[in-house]
């Protein structure tokens, strides 16, 4: 199970884990979608940090949950972000897009 | 320039093999005592070349899919990754950020950190011929190493 999901208040935690590679992505993406649509959350949180490697896949799976979150007027920012991922976000100039803490 | 040292490994492109890859890449290059992140570039930069053969050379069917690594002196690290896939018809417009033909699954960021986390990358691509991605990277050499 690649995703946790916790929430508070208005704003749903989902931790993503392991490797985020073409491989694995197209699990995580369905499972996003699915606790997105179901949870529809004002404010979404993605968690990294159990995220061991991270290519240009993830990448694609973090710009649908974003436009996910556009399409319901929420927003998306992320945390605990390992230093491999944070290098290939800063790469592919993600910032600009979705909030990087 | 003759390599000092090389490995050549065959895999079908089934995306099950993207972590062998990255895997086989960042044990050959161990011999140059790289730094962690280093390590994390090369692995990096292996998945976006071995993803795009498996996700662009070979659409529809499985094919092969060779990955040679070289060592030359003063520490470079040479990756080629090498199909015989549908190819590209137009390499720099394949290079271009943001530029896909893989759909909302791809990003269209893999040549692009390939060349922000290598020093170097070459692709030849020739149509129903296939592509080869050809990367260097040099590790420099730390103090107390015995490379």
């Amino acid at each position: 199970m690649p995703i946790t999901v916790t929430s508070r208040d208005s704003a749903l935690t989902i931790a993503l884990s392991g490797e985020i590679d073409h491989h694995g992505a197209r699990e995580m993406m369905t499972q996003l979608d699915d606790a997105i649509a179901t949870r529809l959350p004002a404010r979404l949180v993605l968690d990294l940090s159990g995220v061991t490697f991270m290519d240009s896949s993830g990448i694609a799976v973090l710009l649908r949950a974003l436009r996910q979150e556009q399409q319901i007027g929420g927003s998306l920012r992320m945390t605990n972000i390992p230093t491999q991922a944070r290098r290939v976000l800063d790469a592919a100039g993600v910032g600009r897009l979705i909030t990087l803490d | 320039m003759k390599a000092i040292d090389q490995v050549t490994v065959t895999f079908t492109s089934r995306s099950a093999n993207e972590g062998f890859a990255r895997a086989a890449a960042a044990c050959f290059a161990a011999q140059l005592d790289p730094t962690l992140d280093e390590v994390a570039d090369i692995k990096t930069a292996v998945s976006e070349a071995v993803t795009n053969a498996i996700v662009h050379a070979y659409p529809d069917c499985l094919g092969k899919i060779v990955m040679r690594l070289r060592i030359f002196d003063g520490g470079v690290l040479e990756i080629q990754v090498k199909d015989s896939g549908v190819g590209i018809p137009d390499v720099d417009k394949a290079r271009t950020p943001l530029y896909t033909t893989g759909g909302e699954e791809r990003s269209g960021m893999g040549f692009t950190i390939m060349e922000s986390f290598m020093d170097g990358l070459r692709v030849r691509s020739q149509p129903d011929k296939g592509t080869t991605v050809t990367m260097r990277k040099r590790i420099a050499r730390r103090a107390g190493s015995s490379q």
